[in-house]
């Protein structure tokens, strides 16, 4: 074995440390990232043949009958619907099996011994989730582009919806992981909670169609204003106000981020 | 300076198991350190607290005095870890598992790779840089996480049984490592159940039981504390009952096998001219067993026994009489 330099004596320069956290959260980020393109089949292709099925079926098939919808074609009209539940439903996904992933298997401790804060963590988990919802809603949107056009109404509405509602759900995902103890907790929630808002949160219909109970109901529903903030940057029509669709999204990601980063401090789930 | 510093270090976990009570252990800048004890004595969970998988209970960790409830990043930073068990992404590439360690400490994508290079090559891995770490051999994930443990050059290298379950080649080949990475300034705490492993590595010790440490010292001065040693001799003829040897306790295993203990008073030559002048021919002889888990053993069970002195206390008398810090 040839001999190896002598370790440094001085303490850790530790002046630097947005620049070395900066390095962790790219490796992390990277990292989810890899493992995203690694499983393609698993992560970006499942949400294109779905997105295809809805599309021949509730936009060609079913979508002829039922006509127009808040003054577009059905087609047009379901379409930011669709994309938003497969950006809700990958970001969420990928979060949740990462990090569980990475609890079941021990190499979160990769991780926890290092020096990166659990601020950090949480930020690079997350960005993970926003980078699988960005690439599916792209596949998604690209499917849609085969069946309809997508009219623009006001672009930055569009980004900020979309992005506002990934961060929601990738940290809700990672909230998911922290207290699942084993598989059958990462799909409980998404199974029998996230997969009935979101169908309805409005994606297939304008909740002005529903009675007055189930439109009141419907307000409840978090995923209704992201689904109609998105529609909005898209078609420039929705069944909520977009200010308050706003606020929701901000103030569900701030209350999840500091959900999260609390239980990282407190070292739920992760540390005995 | 010190390379840890534990002070009063307490853990309870939930379900009520005190997992330590109270320790105090020094380890000095440049030490190659063994932290001994059976199965549930504590030793993970004193290495979980350093390196934050657990959280204390009470009391304080400085490493290279940096504490960890004020400056964990920088604490952090000093440390390498090799767990006991396999902690990677089994389904990532070898070199990938070190290079994002390395970026988890910060260390940028170039540099990175160029480490993981030198110490794959160190640990013999380099061919098998591509592999996923799921196909590997035992032998090789642990010499895996020996390198991911050293890819951030960490000041403090913490390993927690590194060789259990290694073949003895490629445990003395990882003994070699670890030797030349002590002498390159790296304090190495290691916890191993292969007592010879730590007999031979090093310098200082401390073995813990049930929460307490029971023994802190040198390893010489801890050696020096064993009072009797017992020896296996082989004879060449065979033998029906135990040979009388006044002085000695003698044992007859089999037709050819004694067990003799020896006191550290009296000379082995003893043994050899009364078995001659009885006519037995000596043709080999061995320790029973390994020095230090002999001692090991008799430190353990005098702790548990009832009306034992405080193992803690016992263990400061102990020390201090040997003239050591801790």
């Amino acid at each position: 074995m040839s001999a190896l330099a002598p370790v440094e004596d001085a303490p850790p320069a530790i002046a630097s440390r947005a620049h070395l956290d900066w390095i962790g959260y790219r490796t992390i980020v990277l990292r989810e990232f890899g493992r995203i393109v690694r499983i393609w089949g698993q992560t970006l292709l499942p949400p294109g043949v779905t997105a295809t099925l809805y599309f021949i079926i509730f936009g060609s098939l079913i979508g002829r009958r039922i006509g127009q919808m808040g003054g577009y074609d059905y087609m047009q009209y379901i379409a930011p619907g669709l994309i938003m539940m497969s950006v809700i439903t990958n970001s969420y996904a990928n979060v949740v099996s990462s990090f569980f992933g990475a609890r079941f298997g021990k190499h979160v401790e990769e991780l926890l011994v290092s020096p990166l804060p659990n601020w950090l963590i949480v930020t690079g988990y997350m960005t993970g989730g926003i980078l699988r919802g960005l690439l599916v809603g792209a596949v998604v949107t690209a499917v849609a582009l085969n069946f309809t056009h997508l009219h623009l109404h006001h672009v930055l509405t569009i980004v900020a919806s979309v992005l506002l509602t990934s961060i929601v759900f990738s940290l809700g995902g990672f909230v998911n992981a922290v207290f699942a103890k084993n598989f059958d907790h990462i799909s409980w929630f998404p199974t029998f909670i996230l997969t009935p808002l979101t169908y309805f949160g409005g994606v297939f219909y304008s909740i002005s169609l529903l009675p007055g109970w189930a439109q009141a109901l419907s307000h409840a529903n978090p995923i209704l204003y992201m689904v109609n903030g998105f529609r909005y940057g898209f078609l420039g029509v929705s069944d909520v106000d977009i200010g308050l669709a706003f606020a929701i999204m901000i103030g569900f990601a701030v209350v999840l981020f500091a959900v999260a980063v609390g239980l990282m401090y407190k070292g739920i789930g992760i540390r005995e | 300076m010190q390379a840890l510093s534990i002070r009063n270090l307490s853990k309870t976990y939930k379900n009520g198991v005190v997992a330590l009570k109270g320790i105090d252990l020094d380890v000095r800048q440049g030490d190659f350190f063994a932290l001994l004890g059976p199965n549930g004595a504590g030793k993970t969970t004193t290495i979980g607290i350093i390196t934050s998988l657990v959280n204390k209970s009470g009391g304080s960790v400085k490493v290279f005095g940096y504490d960890i409830d004020h400056d964990i990043e920088a604490a952090k930073s000093c440390i390498g870890i090799v767990p006991q068990e396999i902690n990677f992404n089994q389904f990532e590439a070898v070199e990938t598992i070190l290079v994002n360690q390395a970026g988890f400490y910060g260390i940028p994508r170039a540099l990175a790779r160029e480490r993981t290079e030198t110490y794959l090559k160190q640990l013999q891995l380099w061919d098998r840089r591509r592999s996923i770490a799921r196909s590997l051999s035992g032998g090789m994930k642990r010499r895996l996480m020996i390198a991911r443990a050293l890819v951030h050059e960490p000041r403090l290298l913490i390993l927690d049984e590194p060789t259990a379950g290694v073949d003895i080649e490629i445990r003395r080949t990882m003994w070699e490592f670890l030797r030349a990475t002590n002498e390159r300034g790296v304090t190495i705490i290691l916890t191993t159940h292969y007592l010879e492993e730590a007999e031979n590595l090093c310098r200082n010790v401390a073995i813990i039981d049930k929460g307490r440490i029971i023994e802190n010292d040198s390893m010489p001065n801890v050696l020096r504390k064993l009072q009797t040693e017992t020896f296996v001799l082989n004879t060449r003829g065979t033998l029906t009952v135990p040979p009388h040897l006044p002085g000695f306790e003698v044992q007859l295993v089999d037709g050819h096998t004694l067990e003799v203990e020896v006191s550290k008073d009296r000379g082995l030559n003893d043994i050899f001219i009364r078995l001659a002048a009885q006519g037995i021919d000596v043709v080999s002889m061995r320790n029973k067993v390994n020095r230090l888990e002999e001692l090991f053993m008799r430190l353990v069970r005098g702790a548990n026994e009832p009306g034992a002195a405080p193992a803690g206390g016992a263990a400061r008398a102990g020390t201090a009489a040997a003239g050591h810090s801790r």
